[in-house]
């Protein structure tokens, strides 16, 4: 019986193979000459398809948008959907499939790090332009990506500053899944914490496997560390899935807002979809844009977002909001330039400001990171956030001010400086990074 | 933060005590809830400040509505009300009268937003308010509120409760609300003293205020205080190890949950089944499908969803797994390999099936009310909802042992599975009995899959999260055993949850996978391992 056990094992690799192979990628028919390619890069299978899949919807509805104002430069645009599968190599291979072949105009696509960090020699190669719509660690700057989603600056640290000067909290539980994302967003803010003067042993961190799904041991640490008679608040970068099992958690063994609230950075009114949120209500989240976001803008947006999927039951979320604001800024950036081509088009589109859907503009900057406005919410019983507290535009800061590696770095990419690792210590291009 | 209330809320208290039966004496509530259609957060805590200190409980319902977030001005005037969901429109209340003022549609109202602060002023209010309430329900919630959020403005309010408490639970909650609020308050030595000798009683709760005070109590105080802390902390390490316990107990029921369909399909028949974790997710939807049924046609039997849902998701995923055994493992028997790719096809389908007809994002499956929240037992907090999860896998546990051990068709089975010619000439139709084993181990991987909702993602990729613990667990007990299944899942669940504060989630699921690693290497066999022919098969 071990026997089989262990030929079973043997095979598995080549398992993985046939399924890597079997799952399916789709492309638009072939184009005509009178349209303009974009492609969009978000895996539709796998562990990640939870989160991506609804930003493919989002892309296709813009394009669809844009086409029903004309398209662009006269032209129709036609998306190319293809599935990278939740897996980081295979978002390499399809960047240079959409890029080589498809001769897409530019990609808007990725959502972890990993696959963000595989795809970006790719289109630094090719000369391409990647639109990364999600929120992510900073410490990076390309020539070829653009960056809507929030860096640390514009979600993080302004969250840690609400519940510090709101809340009153002075003790801090980092609780966070095990990888890029979460570990370096932390030491930023250990290291933002300690220079506002919060001592080392009021500062808990905590890492957990992804799809981490047992969480007393965790919450009842959590408890404990709470009960040392001063004010205590969770600053949660857990991933994905493991947040459900990580609320109900704490739900059940009745941890209240009121008492340690837990302010997350990866918890959207998607990820809330699968939750019962009447034990959760006060809990927080820090993003640049809410459902709840009382704009027309936003009314407009969501009601096209129910008719185009024809339910209206479905979310919106921030990055979506992100994806809307990297493609309007692309679109114009086209338009201004007269051209796809994308030399003319990195130019143009640097102080591009197009409106983003909590009412304001955002514009795009010449580090590559664009400005949008920081929204604190509160969760609310029927799984929506409620806006405590807006700041005005906040302009997103691609290497962190509070690491030593990167203090020094600037990034700037317009002529003639064209760098997006300057130190400015040494007064030379390159340093740590990309 | 307790600083901060106490000029805005030392008038509450000062009238409340002065007013005997708490009626209204004070000011008009009225025009004070009509100021919140204007006030910012700040303004709002006042306010509600001194819509306590009117004294006036005619206002318990619109403060309790306030928190829950269900209160609302009307934006032709600017009154305030609260409301409840009347069909498409609302239905207001008037705050202190609470009579109906007619129905509105929602959009002639704007919600009056409440954040964690304010929650916390309002639950402060109630307290004071409700301490003398007639229910004795209010009462005890009243003096938890002041438990957790103690001040010493209560102090007096408490004791003149106290005077009037009768029964002897609430009083014994007064009492312990009593101390907290003396502790920072400025009365004497002596009575701060027989209030540590209190708190020192309350456990993990008492710890925090005893630490919030440490810095800023009397000298004299110190050494009662670093003893009392000392004491409950000691305690504390005590429950420690009686809650690691527990944990890894509950852990390995999960575990138990999760292969316990696998030891029927790998471990008696052999089959290395890949779609095992899928016939778990199916379970799940199936509790999904459940419940949304129950939702809009018959929400009294909320609470048993559950039961429900258990023999729906057996015989679902038993009818999946008869037609995945009739339709694809019967023609490779004896044929691990191919068996292993085509059971993983069979679940990357059945997971593409589920994502295109649900949606790739998770379901909510709600708790019944008798699997949320939890008990307090001795220092140790236990959720109901792992706590019934134990009872279910082992019942689980013990119900398919006594069908392999004591039924007819328990007997046929064991004997197919151990010798199959030899079955057959004996007149036993071998492929159903083949065919009904798939389908009993996928029932029960389906079953599992109920119970597993209850905790984690109802999501397409439920399954694979835990196929590879099954197998870990089934190896590790001994393949064919289902004793080794038991022991297996809980002791890797107890190894688990005593490395993991020590070294971390991380460090500790590695380290596990090690020790498997290592324990396999010399004992290949698992911890049960079966002896005789049937290992030679």
């Amino acid at each position: 019986m071990s026997f089989l056990f262990k030929m079973g094992k043997a095979k598995l690799g080549g398992a993985l193979l046939a399924a890597a192979l079997s799952t399916t990628a789709f492309h638009g028919a072939f184009a005509a000459d009178d349209t303009i390619k974009i492609g969009v890069l978000h895996s539709l299978s796998g562990t990640m398809a939870i989160s991506e899949t609804t930003l493919k919807d989002a892309m296709l509805m813009l394009v669809e948008e844009q086409n029903k104002k004309g398209g662009v430069l006269g032209k129709k645009l036609e998306a190319v959907v293809v599935d990278p599968a939740s897996d980081w190599p295979l978002f390499a291979e399809k960047a240079r499939q959409l890029i080589s072949q498809d001769k897409v105009a530019a990609v808007f696509g990725c959502w972890t790090s990993s696959s963000r960090k595989s795809v970006l020699p790719v289109f630094e190669e090719l000369n391409s332009i990647l639109f990364y719509p999600v929120q992510y660690e900073g410490e990076e700057s390309s020539r070829n990506i653009f960056y809507t989603g929030a860096a640390p600056n514009q979600q993080a640290i302004p969250a840690v500053d609400y519940l510090a000067s709101t809340e009153g909290v002075e003790r801090w539980v980092l609780a966070g899944t095990d990888y890029v994302y979460p570990q370096t967003t932390n030491k930023i803010l250990k290291a933002y914490l300690m220079s506002k003067g919060v001592k080392e042993e009021d500062i808990m961190v905590n890492y957990t496997p992804f799809g981490h799904s047992d969480w007393q041991t965790i919450v009842s640490d959590i408890k404990k560390f709470g009960s040392a008679g001063k004010k205590t608040a969770v600053v949660s970068t857990i991933n994905g899935d493991a947040n459900v099992p990580f609320y109900k958690e704490l739900g059940n063994q009745g941890i209240k807002a009121e008492d340690i609230p837990v302010v997350a950075f990866s918890v959207g009114e998607e990820e809330l979809a699968g939750l019962d949120t009447a034990p959760l209500v006060g809990h927080l989240a820090a993003w640049n844009y809410f459902q709840s976001v009382d704009a027309p803008v936003n009314a407009e947006f969501i009601k096209t977002w129910h008719a185009f999927t024809k339910n209206d039951k479905r979310v919106t979320n921030d990055p979506m909001e992100a994806a809307y604001i990297g493609f309007n800024a692309w679109v114009k950036a086209v338009e201004a330039a007269g051209t796809t081509e994308t030399d003319a088009v990195l130019d143009s589109i640097i102080g591009v400001s197009v409106p983003n859907l909590s009412g304001g503009t955002s514009t795009v900057m010449p580090n590559h990171h664009i400005t949008k406005p920081v929204l604190i919410g509160e969760i609310q019983a029927d799984g929506q956030f409620e806006v405590v507290q807006e700041t005005a535009a906040v302009v997103g800061d691609e290497w962190s001010d509070y690491l030593p590696d990167s203090k020094d770095l600037i990034s700037d990419w317009r002529k003639p400086m064209e760098c997006g690792n300057f130190n400015v210590a040494t007064g030379k291009c390159g340093g740590k990074g990309s | 933060m307790i600083m901060r209330y106490f000029f805005q809320t030392i008038f509450i208290w000062m009238t409340l005590v002065v007013s005997t039966q708490a009626f209204a004496q004070g000011s008009d509530p009225k025009p004070l809830f009509d100021q919140l259609a204007d006030a910012n957060f700040n303004h709002a805590e006042t306010l509600v400040g001194q819509i306590a200190a009117t004294g006036d409980p005619r206002v318990v319902p619109a403060l309790n509505a306030f928190a829950e977030g269900d209160l609302y001005f009307r934006k032709s005037d600017k009154a305030v009300f609260s409301a409840k969901s009347a069909g498409s429109q609302l239905e207001l209340i008037d705050p202190v009268t609470g009579t109906s003022a007619g129905q509105v549609a929602k959009g002639a109202v704007t919600k009056i937003k409440v954040n964690n602060n304010l929650r916390r002023a309002i639950r402060a209010a109630l307290g004071g308010l409700t301490l003398m309430s007639p229910d004795r329900g209010a009462r005890l919630s009243a003096a938890d509120a002041i438990l957790r959020s103690p001040s010493a403005e209560a102090l007096e309010l408490v004791e003149a409760a106290l005077a009037k408490e009768t029964d002897a639970e609430v009083k014994a909650r007064m009492e312990e609300a009593r101390a907290v609020s003396l502790l920072s308050s400025d009365r004497s030595i002596d009575e701060k003293r027989a209030a540590i000798e209190t708190i020192s009683g309350l456990g993990a709760a008492g710890l925090g205020v005893l630490n919030s005070v440490a810095v800023t109590i009397d000298p004299g105080l110190k050494p009662d205080l670093d003893k009392a802390i000392a004491s409950i902390e000691n305690e504390q390490q005590l429950w420690n190890l009686a809650q690691n316990v527990w944990y890894g107990m509950s852990l390995g029921s999960v575990l138990l949950l999760a292969a316990i369909g696998l030891a029927i399909t790998f471990g008696v028949m052999g089959i290395i089944n890949m779609a095992h974790g899928e016939m778990v997710m199916l379970g799940a939807y199936s509790t999904f499908m459940v419940q949304e049924v129950i939702r809009t046609h018959a929400p009294g039997l909320f609470d048993w969803s559950l039961a429900i849902a258990l023999p729906v998701a057996f015989l679902i995923t038993g009818l999946v797994g008869f037609v995945i055994e009739r339709g694809v493992i019967r023609f490779l028997y004896g044929r691990p390999l191919e068996t292993l790719l085509a059971t993983w096809g069979v679940s990357l389908i059945l997971q593409q099936a589920i994502r295109t007809i649900f949606g790739p994002t998770n379901q909510e499956v709600g708790n019944p009310s008798w699997m949320s929240g939890s008990f307090p037992l001795g220092g140790m907090t236990i959720t109901y909802n792992r706590m019934w999860i134990i009872v279910f896998s082992l019942t689980i546990f013990f119900s398919l042992l006594f069908v392999m051990k004591k039924t007819a068709y328990g007997l046929n089975m064991r004997a197919v599975t151990q010798n199959r010619r030899m079955a057959s000439s004996m007149g036993i139709r071998t492929p159903w009995v083949d065919a009904l084993t798939f389908a009993l181990g996928s029932g029960i991987a389906g079953i599992a899959g109920v119970a597993l909702s209850q905790i984690d993602n109802v999501s397409p990729n439920l399954g694979q999260s835990y196929i590879i613990d099954s197998f870990m667990v089934v190896v590790f007990g001994g393949v064919g055993n289902l004793w080794g299944t038991l022991v297996g899942a809980l002791s890797l669940g107890i190894l688990n949850k005593f490395l993991e504060p020590s070294v971390g989630a991380v460090l500790g699921k590695i380290l596990v996978l090690v020790l498997i690693i290592l324990f396999i290497q010399k004992r290949p066999r698992g911890l049960f391992a079966l002896k005789g022919r049937a290992v030679e098969a």
